[in-house]
């Protein structure tokens, strides 16, 4: 073992640097041309969704509503592009959980408006903010738009009203931006430099990030819980933009297309492909001689994605009417958990457990 | 009994090696467990998580609450007086057993190298490890010798020679000479070590790194039995196991390798490192030796042999015991463990259990992350007697909330060697009848492949 390696790496060439996967150029790859731009493009929403809840909130009307209904879902529809980045200020902050958990707690909202004293920050509100707040504050008050805007005119509570919406929009935008800022600062170095194999490594942590968000925030969260995978019985009012209804099978679409774009590599909201996981399992592919692992998992996205557009756009009328397809469309999803966590990680030699112990 | 062996068991021989053996193996045990503690693992192991999985036979043992720290002290104080040589016998016998109860509260922690120190420390309860450079010694004159039986110390070494042996034996196997596996997946991702970064990309490394690991494991026992290679042996040791530090998470286990690897050594190397470590401690060597130079080991008792031979014999034996079952070895991993199996091959899995209710048909999904912590998870999801625990487990956790006539399947796919995952238990077959033994478990399917080799 001595005699082979220390006699040889004293006659290292220095073109045998390109025999090894650039793992700096994936990183790259992710910071600058998928999750930068993917933050920045979100941001740009979350203020125009700050801009119009205070126009709505200025001037409650049914076309104010309407207009920041639609501003909403736009935005809401972006994040999906951002969330699986849990990484740095994103992981610190709390992000994703902050931005979009579901179901929302509609009788606590209703508690924290009568009383008017919040602070998002606390970790009891989590399910009190965020997309799905605003979901039940715009679409899920009253089944009118002239009732729904009476909550922000004539209510007796009509002031706290509007200033927890608006508050709503305000933490998605402020969250948004300190992550953004962090991204656009130092932290964009820090993570494309932090290339070391360790489970502190950039692609270790990310890899299980983004493993971690497919397996239970897409899977479990967007299908597997609301079809009743986990329960008994299935859980319709658990799916995501329960009270807007007929956007859950959007929402997760655009989540799957977002794993898939980040799989491949492909730049944020264009064609051009950099180095992703798959081309690093096309590296260790050419090592290893096995089956082509990239190739099945991008063939399965594409499977889950025929599944999931089969679906109807609303998934509780999905689970209502015929979960079993529901319950297809999970199984298409579940069989890319396992070709990721499994064979992919095994691939890239990446840990899945956080549990620093020893081998032997 | 024939003559030779009679007069073999009679010859003595310096006791500097074994007392070296002992105040190394003292310290390092003392120092693991610090290291251990001070990793916060004691906490993150056997104390945070809500199930632990147990060794057939032993679910009895299971950790003690906040007790565990104590145990830990214990075992840790029973470490220093081992190097010490301050009530031997007790502190070698306390040592043994804490040790080998913190070992046996979680099977998820398996190392190949805890269940060594178990074997050392059982073995060392039998050996006179304590009649020189000792508390005891000093405190009983009557009790102290210069000398030791012969088989006391090769006794050690044969222990040491088999682990490397079988490793080496293990390793022969399509897997590890053909395809380079699992270092073909290890290797490539150390690509940000200094200088070998590179070269861990090389498939002729990766080879090398293989065929040369399973040469020095099954050469290196007799480089270090014969004097004339004694010493390139040793410095093999110590690069070969520098180096696994270097690679690989494995802990404290190479500087144990190393310094046990000294017991091969002629006396005077011993006296020499004790002649150190009566300059740091300032004790006069000399004058202890002086005293009993002449000194033979007087007490004679046949028991200690028995013990030790019957044990050494078990141990030859019983990393064969695989043979007794059908399919592969790393497949179903029935006979894996407790065999100098280290480092061996890449698993991973996924197990997903669905619950039944069988008196309304309905059925759910066990999110495992609510019972396991993520190591346990990992470890539990290639592992058919972890994945058979864990189902009686859930069982029983979701009988108390009322369910009733529960059947508990899983759907598991593992992927060995770099090989595209398979499904790897019997979706079909209910958990909760099938009981934990020692005979096959026929629900595991057929591993898709060969491996050829022992």
């Amino acid at each position: 073992m001595v005699a082979f390696s220390c006699s040889e790496d004293e006659s290292t060439a220095p073109d045998e640097d390109t025999d090894a996967f650039d793992r700096k150029a994936m990183l790259i790859n992710w910071a600058d041309n998928i999750i930068i731009p993917a933050y920045t493009a979100f941001d740009d929403k979350a203020e125009m969704l700050l801009v119009e809840t205070q126009s709505f909130t200025a001037d409650p009307t049914v076309s104010n509503l309407e207009n920041l209904r639609s501003v909403w879902m736009a935005a809401y529809l972006e994040f999906q592009n951002v969330s699986m980045f849990e990484i740095g200020k994103a992981e610190m902050l709390n992000y994703r959980n902050r931005i979009n958990v579901y179901p929302t707690n509609a009788s606590e909202i209703e508690s924290l408006i009568a009383s008017g004293n919040y602070d998002f920050s606390l970790p009891s509100t989590v399910d009190a903010q965020g997309f799905p707040a605003m979901d039940y504050l715009l679409n899920g008050l009253a089944s009118s738009n002239d009732e729904t805007v009476a909550f922000y005119t004539t209510n007796t509570n009509a002031q706290n009203y509007k200033d927890y919406l608006n508050a709503l929009a305000e933490t998605i935008s402020t969250l948004t931006k300190t992550v953004l800022n962090d991204w656009k600062g130092d932290y964009r170095d820090t993570f494309v430099n932090n290339t070391s194999s360790s489970a502190s490594g950039a692609v270790d942590k990310l890899a299980n990030d983004y493993v971690f968000y497919y397996e239970k925030a897409l899977r479990a969260g967007k299908v597997g819980i609301p079809a009743g995978v986990f329960s008994n019985d299935p859980l319709p009012e658990k799916v995501e933009a329960f009270y807007k209804k007929n956007i859950s099978k959007q929402l997760a679409l655009k989540a799957l297309q977002a794993t898939q774009n980040f799989f491949e590599g492909k730049k944020f909201n264009g064609s051009a492909k950099g180095e992703s996981f798959k081309s690093y399992l096309e590296y260790l592919n050419t090592i290893k001689n096995g089956e082509n692992l990239g190739n099945l998992i991008s063939a399965q996205f594409e499977t889950a994605k025929t599944s999931l557009k089969g679906l109807n756009d609303n998934f509780v009328l999905q689970i209502e009417t015929d979960n079993p397809k529901m319950l297809a469309a999970y199984n298409e999803l579940q069989r890319n958990v396992i070709l990721l966590k499994v064979d992919m990680l095994q691939a890239m030699d990446i840990n899945v457990d956080y549990v620093d112990s020893d081998g032997d | 009994m024939s003559a030779a062996v009679k007069t073999y068991f009679t010859k003595q021989t310096q006791a500097a090696p074994l007392a070296v053996f002992r105040v190394f193996f003292g310290v390092m045990m003392l120092i693991s467990i610090i290291r251990f503690w001070a990793n916060g693992w004691i906490e993150k192991l056997y104390l945070t998580p809500k199930f632990h999985f147990s060794y057939y036979g032993f679910e009895w043992v299971q950790p003690l609450g906040s007790y565990t720290y104590a145990l830990f002290a214990i075992c840790g104080l029973a470490a220093l007086l081992v190097a010490i040589g301050y009530k031997y016998r007790m502190a070698i016998i306390v040592f043994f057993l804490s040790f080998t109860y913190i070992e046996l509260m979680d099977k998820t922690t398996y190392l190949n190298h805890y269940y060594f120190i178990s074997c050392v420390s059982f073995v060392l309860i039998f050996l006179p490890a304590n009649v020189y450079f000792s508390f005891d010694a000093k405190q009983n004159p009557e009790r102290a010798s210069y000398y030791v039986p012969n088989w006391t110390i090769d006794a050690i070494k044969l222990l040491l020679a088999m682990v490397y042996f079988y490793a080496g034996l293990a390793k022969l196997n399509s897997d590890w000479l053909l395809r380079a596996m699992p270092l073909k997946i290890w290797l490539p991702a150390k690509y940000d070590l200094p200088f070998l970064g590179n070269l861990m990309q090389q498939e002729w490394v990766h080879y090398a790194f293989s065929w040369s690991g399973a040469i020095y494991d099954l050469t290196i026992p007799f480089l270090l039995l014969y004097k004339r290679t004694r010493w390139f042996a040793f410095i093999l040791v110590v690069v070969f196991h520098v180096l696994t530090r270097v690679l690989f998470p494995i802990g404290m286990f190479p500087y144990i390798m190393i310094v046990s690897a000294l017991i091969f050594f002629d006396a005077s190397l011993h006296h020499k490192i004790l002649r150190f470590i009566s300059k740091l401690f300032k004790i006069d060597k000399v004058k202890m030796d002086s005293k009993i130079k002449t000194v033979f080991f007087q007490k004679k008792k046949k028991s200690a042999k028995i013990v030790i031979a019957a044990f050494l014999v078990l141990q030859l034996l019983f990393p064969w015991r695989y043979l007794l079952y059908p399919g592969e070895l790393f497949w179903t991993e029935e006979g894996f463990r407790f065999s100098w199996r280290v480092m061996l091959m890449e698993k991973a899995g996924y197990a997903q259990f669905k619950v039944v209710d069988g008196k309304t048909g309905k059925q759910f999904y066990v999110d495992n992350s609510d019972f396991l912590n993520p190591f346990q998870e990992k470890q539990m999801s290639f592992q058919p007697d972890f994945i058979l625990e864990y189902a009686h487990f859930l069982g029983n956790h979701f009988a108390s909330q009322g369910h009733q006539n529960l059947k508990v399947y899983v759907e598991s796919y593992v992927a060995l060697n770099g090989r595209l995952s398979q499904p790897f238990i019997d979706p079909s077959v209910d958990l909760l009848q099938e009981k934990e033994s020692f005979k096959h478990k026929t629900w595991i399917l057929d591993f898709k492949d060969e491996i050829k080799g022992l």
